[in-house]
């Protein structure tokens, strides 16, 4: 079986997905599942990232994938397709925001100053955090509920940066900001997501969460 | 060049990223060697930066995948589904709200395929392990990159999935497509 799933693989592989997309273009419309398929959850995870909500996360993801589908010909092999759609993704997603909440106050969380100075908690040595401590779905759960509680430009950078592995300028693209505001509000990002979560992975979810003082050194 | 805690921290995400110039990224390696505080902030830092970026939290709610491939399917110009599939639909729900107890058995002595132009599989050695999820309509070798929901998959015998109306996948079973 290995040696069956390595050849798999790499024919897998091979498979190209240019060659995917000029036969959408050409008419194979049946083939374009195939190709958004394997980028369907990264496409939900932006969407959910900024709207916080599973129906609208969802709604939204099945837009944007239909959305790419209409604008394929516009689609530049320059860009990775994938960047492409979680693009897409992003700007139906902040649409969606605009016209849903247009009538409500911006939450205090999100004027906070991103430039000024964050001094992280001084908790105590926490060791590297295996990943399959992920396997555990309360633990993905709190990591989850910690990203959900950052200010919306923080939140945004982070899960296109971190999350979605788009690299600093394709995350300032899609968010019409510089890369040098992309960089800031990434470390507050970590920070802040650092500082949420030190205390239960560092030691255990199960115990009550005992937030360490903070010593300011300015 | 020496730096503090407090410049330590406004760079360390840069650091990360291994976007700090040589002598900065020097000065904070030798800062924090000897600075407790700021090897726990680095370290969290990278564990968060580890954690997040794994697929296992690219997490769908149930069902999406098959949702998605729905609405795709039936916004496809010139699909037959978008007119089809509310003839379906509706035919479907005709049969079930008559209680046509019928209906189902036969479902389930005849199983059909889960998806509506797959081909079934031609000699596919039943006791071969291979993987299925809940929502997909094929099934894998183990390790296949086109498994459907990875987070939902059972390891089943192919005798099962094929009773199950899952058909094999075009990329990894090709050899046992019919056509």
């Amino acid at each position: 079986m290995p040696e069956e799933v390595t050849s798999l693989k790499s024919a897998a592989q091979q498979f190209d997905e240019e060659t995917l997309i000029r036969r959408i273009r050409d008419g194979e419309h049946d083939l374009f599942y195939e190709l958004i398929r394997p980028y369907e959850r990264r496409v939900y995870a932006a969407a959910f990232a900024i709207l916080r909500n599973e129906a609208d996360a969802e709604d939204v993801a099945q837009e944007a994938v239909l959305k790419a589908f209409k604008h394929i010909r516009q689609f530049r092999a320059e860009a990775r397709f994938s960047t492409w759609l979680i693009q897409i993704t992003v700007n139906e997603a902040r649409m969606r925001r605009r016209k849903e909440h247009a009538h409500m106050i911006q939450p205090i969380i999100d004027h906070q100053d991103e430039e000024g100075n964050y001094s992280p908690r001084d908790f105590a040595d926490w060791r590297e955090v295996p990943l399959e401590t992920l396997e555990r779905k309360e633990v993905r759960q709190k990591l989850a509920e910690a990203l959900a509680s950052l200010g919306e430009k923080y939140r945004e950078v982070f899960v296109l940066r971190d999350v979605q592995h788009l690299s600093i300028e394709e995350t300032a693209k899609t968010l019409g900001i510089s890369p040098a505001s992309v960089k800031t509000r990434l470390l507050r990002a970590r920070l802040m997501l650092r500082d949420l979560l030190a205390p239960g992975l560092g030691g255990s979810w199960s115990t009550k969460l005992s937030f360490a003082k903070g010593t300011n050194p300015w | 060049m020496v730096v503090n805690c407090e410049e330590v921290w406004r760079e360390i995400s840069n650091y990360l990223e291994e976007d700090v110039d040589p002598g900065l990224r020097a000065a904070m390696e030798e800062h924090i060697r000897g600075c407790k505080r700021c090897t726990a902030v680095l370290d969290g830092m990278r564990n968060v930066v580890q954690l997040y970026g794994d697929e296992r939290m690219l997490e769908v709610p149930l069902g999406f995948s098959h949702r998605l491939q729905r609405r795709v399917e039936e916004n496809m110009p010139g699909s037959r589904r978008g007119f089809l599939g509310w003839m379906v639909a509706a035919a479907a729900a005709v049969l079930v709200a008559g209680g046509l107890e019928v209906a189902r058995s036969s479902v389930f002595s005849h199983p059909e395929l889960r998806a509506e132009h797959a081909q079934p599989g031609a000699g596919v050695p039943p006791d071969m392990l291979v993987v299925v999820s809940t929502d997909g309509k094929t099934f894998h070798a183990a390790g296949c990159p086109f498994i459907h929901d990875k987070a939902h998959i059972r390891t089943i015998a192919a005798r099962e999935a094929e009773r199950e109306g899952y058909a094999p996948c075009v990329r990894c079973m090709k050899k046992y497509l019919t056509a």
